[in-house]
């Protein structure tokens, strides 16, 4: 179990975790153990690992919760001389809200549709502060609207959920969180559904925010990129264990755990363009961990030693790693140069947009776009929500609703809706859509998915769609026996390399991905992004939507940047990146992290 | 990989549907064959009492309650299970149309069933019945017609959940024909709903033509009917409750039946649901 550490001066922790350990209900299984942290009045601790890691059971736990089908089994959570887990279902309702608070994912699911904002805020009141006089419940909700960033005058309070922004509704949230002046606020992945820009201010408000009331805070994320900036102290969770705490700096420049090192190396990264790699494997679930070293079946440097569960070990300075064989020194990544991007003058495009529009009832979401994609080139369409890339991208593909302008496939003009197209002009360009789960028909073998694309364009027989079929799957890295299974039974990225797969059986001109990775975990996503770059090199031309700018250093040759419907800039990535002159591209760049020179 | 979840208790469940459905089909079927008299002999006191060889007595002509309940099960049966069928197939195929083709199709669709949902369903078929005779063929259409509103209402609207997810729309793309996308695409992701509301229309099928037939629309006597059994011996009710409650008790048994493997269908594909869901997460 993770001791205490102490880095900076001495201050009474404001939250001490120790032993705590949640199980499946039923099953003897825990989906985390062994957990133990502190945090101090006023600092940000950022709790990182992959999906099913375990770190919004510990959210949850910190409020004194378990989901359904869990249970707390074990350990303390004390707050302020106060342990959570003991304490009564009174002080519970005291306490949840009043000194923790907590700030959920998806804000369009948290807040009530049928509630006006001002309605919500009253509702903390009534129930934690039913003494306050009416004046100082107006001057406390003035004061915390200004502090979150929303306009505090009444008619905005008159307003319902639905009428606001997803960075709004998000906002509201960290209001209501911030209402009581809580010691500590749990905030579990709070800016997930949200665009780069947004993103970044609600992260500047939350950083304000705790700075200001010297709350502390536990940012729960799977995304290192987005702590980066935020947090004070990280710790890294795997298959429900701490493998790893730090000071953020600290862990940034020398990770010790081997899980934390594969984090970081298959993380993009804006400022250089690398290979990202991927950490070979996925983690098991918690009825199939068994017993040592959870990672070591992924684990490049496992010893006999990795049987036993490895011991936590204090490297100084508040730096604990739990691992037999704790890796040293600062994280090496191979630097690759940009691609040759600039070598496509002359040629003829392979796909040429020109004027393109496209209205959503009476508002326009594309106004006059050019768009030239070469042979064999990554193209990456970006921009932040709203700016229309999405709608570009199905376009293209024939989806589009009220769609005009012009669309060239090698020359020949194409039908603007997918009605008016042809078997043989359908199967040139292919589609990967953003959620795999949702992209895969539920009650279909992936086999079947499969072999009906490739009979539907191709002449084939019964054999020859297996040997097809397994071919592509091959190639796309999945195991000849993923074909008997149906997709819930494989992981959201197996699911994806699926719908990948079902683009490729058909042998594309151009592959058309839709923010592919954004619901995929980093390391998954390095392996999805690398698999494109191989099938670049084998000829495909790829048209890359994403908002992500990191990961459009490491794939994209090209770069198209779209704002409000209209391209604002586009040329070469590195240098686009390096230098963006457009003052929107700039926002992008500094929203992901990175300084601009200007 | 199959989890080894605590499964028994849903299973019994529907365990228990089945066996009671099977159970009450196969009275009804090999009745005939097995009962000790034919349905209209006269072979005892009106509303005698039962004896160690008459086990539920005799009903109010003096018939024998036993070879009556042998005979009377087979078309109340059969009926029911023709009409929940029926509904189920026209309703299904026009609600997934609706659901998929939206705009004007849908909103015509709609308008029909709102019109047909406008009127009572038994005063529907009672009028229908009164009017154009008492054909069991007749009665089966009429009561299916009754029933198709709801289900186009309710495939509309789980088509409508399913249409817009993106592997509807990846079947567009790849320029698969419509009849390929409503039965392979999207008829089998909406099939569950669509059965556990087979098995709750059945029950009401089996309640709406015993209430005919009791109402004395449905079979003609002497004809044994399980419906009509209980509207002649009502009267007797006091002096021999047998001959009224058998046929209630079985009706009673085949509707729970058909109710719970109605409810053990739905509990086990969520529970799959939820179990698959689970594992993609972790994964």
């Amino acid at each position: 179990m993770p001791a205490e550490f102490a880095i900076g001066p001495a201050s009474a922790p404001l939250l001490r975790v120790e032993g705590l350990r949640v199980s499946l209900t039923g099953a003897r299984a825990d989906i985390v153990s062994d957990i133990g942290f502190t945090l101090r009045p006023g600092e940000i601790v950022g709790l990182v690992g992959e999906s099913g890691s375990g770190k919004s059971t510990i959210a949850a736990a910190l409020l004194g919760h378990a989901r359904k089908g869990a249970v707390i089994t074990g350990g303390r959570v004390i707050l302020d001389d106060l342990d959570i887990l003991s304490a009564e279902a009174s002080a519970l309702r005291d306490l949840r809200g009043a000194r923790v608070a907590h700030v959920p994912q998806d804000p369009g699911a948290a807040l009530n549709p049928m509630l006006r904002i001002g309605a919500h805020l009253d509702e903390v009141l009534d129930v934690h502060a039913p003494g306050m006089t009416p004046d100082q419940r107006v001057e406390r909700v003035v004061a915390v609207m200004a502090d979150v960033g929303l306009p505090p005058d009444p008619a905005f309070r008159q307003r319902f959920p639905h009428q606001l922004s997803g960075g709004q509704q998000q906002r509201v949230l960290l209001a209501l969180a911030f209402l009581l002046r809580p010691r500590l606020v749990v905030l579990d992945e709070p800016t997930t559904a949200l665009d780069v820009v947004t993103k970044a201010q609600v992260l500047e408000t939350v950083r304000h925010l705790c700075r200001r009331q010297g709350a502390g805070a536990l940012y729960v994320s799977h995304d290192l990129s987005v702590v980066r900036d935020l947090v004070d102290r990280l710790v890294v969770l795997y298959a429900g264990r701490v493998v790893e705490t730090a000071a953020s700096h600290t862990l940034f420049a020398e990770p010790r755990h081997p899980y934390t090192r594969g984090l970081l190396a298959a993380m993009p990264d804006i400022a250089v363009r690398r290979h990202l790699l991927a950490v070979p494997g996925h983690a098991a679930a918690p009825a199939a961990r068994g017993e040592g070293c959870p990672f070591r079946s992924r684990c490049a440097v496992t010893t006999d030693r990795c049987l036993d569960l490895p011991p936590w070990q204090e490297q100084g300075r508040g730096h604990g790693v739990a691992c037999h064989h704790p890796v040293s020194g600062s994280l090496a990544v191979a630097v690759e140069q940009t691609g040759p991007a600039a070598g496509t003058g002359g040629r003829e495009p392979l796909l040429s947009v020109r004027g393109a529009t496209a209205r959503y009832g009476k508002q326009v979401v594309l106004s006059g776009v050019d768009l030239d994609l070469h042979a064999g080139e990554c193209t990456a369409l970006v921009g932040a929500s709203g700016s229309g890339k999405t709608t570009l991208a199905r376009a293209i593909m024939g989806l589009g609703e009220d769609v005009a302008g012009t669309l060239l496939l090698d020359g020949v003009a194409q039908g603007l809706r997918e009605g008016l197209r042809g078997t043989a002009q359908r199967r040139r360009i292919q589609y990967i859509f953003q959620n795999p789960s949702r992209a895969l028909n539920p009650r279909q073998k992936v086999g079947d998915i499969l072999g009906a694309v490739a009979r539907h364009f191709l002449p084939l027989d019964r054999g020859q769609t297996a040997a097809c079929v397994a071919a592509t799957l091959a190639k796309v890295a999945l195991p000849a026996s993923a074909a008997d299974r149906f997709p819930a039974e494989l992981s959201g990225g197996e699911q994806q390399r699926v719908a990948i797969a079902r683009a490729l059986i058909c042998e594309p001109d151009l592959l058309i991905c839709d923010e592919i990775t954004s619901a995929l975990d980093v390391s998954v996503q390095a392996a999805i992004v690398e698999l494109l770059r191989g099938l670049q090199q084998e000829g495909l031309t790829l048209l890359f939507v994403t908002h992500d700018l990191a990961l459009v250093r490491s794939i994209a040759d090209r770069v198209v940047v779209l704002n409000a419907g209209a391209i604002v800039e586009q040329g070469a990535a590195g240098p686009l990146l390096d230098c963006p002159h457009h003052p929107y591209t700039r926002s992008l760049i500094a929203a992901s992290g990175r300084a601009v020179a200007s | 990989m199959r989890l080894p979840f605590p499964t028994l208790p849903r299973e019994r469940q529907l365990r228990l549907g089945l066996a009671l459905l099977l159970g009450v089909l196969l009275f009804a079927l090999a009745g005939p064959v097995m009962a000790p008299h034919a349905q209209d002999a006269l072979v005892g006191q009106p509303y005698g009492a039962p004896s160690d060889t008459v086990w539920l007595g005799y009903d109010y002509l003096g018939r024998d309650v036993v070879s009556r309940l042998l005979h009377g099960g087979w078309t109340v049966l059969w009926m029911s299970l023709a009409s929940a069928l029926a509904a189920l197939v026209v309703g299904a195929a026009i609600g997934i149309l609706a659901g998929f083709a939206g705009r004007r199709t849908d909103q015509a669709i709609v308008w029909g069933t709102d019109v047909l949902l406008a009127f009572p369903d038994l005063i529907l078929v009672l009028l229908v019945v009164s009017m154009l005779g008492r054909e069991p063929g007749l009665i089966v259409l009429t009561v299916a017609i009754a029933f198709v509103p709801g289900v186009v209402r309710l495939a509309r609207g789980v088509t409508m959940g399913v249409a817009r997810l993106e592997f509807v729309e990846a079947a567009r793309l790849l320029g698969y024909p419509a009849t390929r996308i409503l039965f392979r695409e999207i008829l089998p992701n909406i099939a569950t709903p669509l059965l556990v509301h087979f098995g709750i229309m059945l029950t009401w099928a089996i309640s709406m033509l015993a209430g005919l037939s009791f109402l004395g629309y449905g079979v003609a006597p002497p004809t044994a009917d399980w419906g009509l059994m209980i509207n002649e011996n009502r009267a007797g009710l006091v002096l021999q409750p047998w001959a009224a409650l058998a046929p209630v008790v079985l009706i009673g048994l085949f509707a729970l039946g058909a109710n719970l493997v109605a409810e053990g269908v739905s509990r086990l594909n969520a529970r799959i649901g939820a179990a698959t869901g689970g594992k993609t997460n972790a994964g």
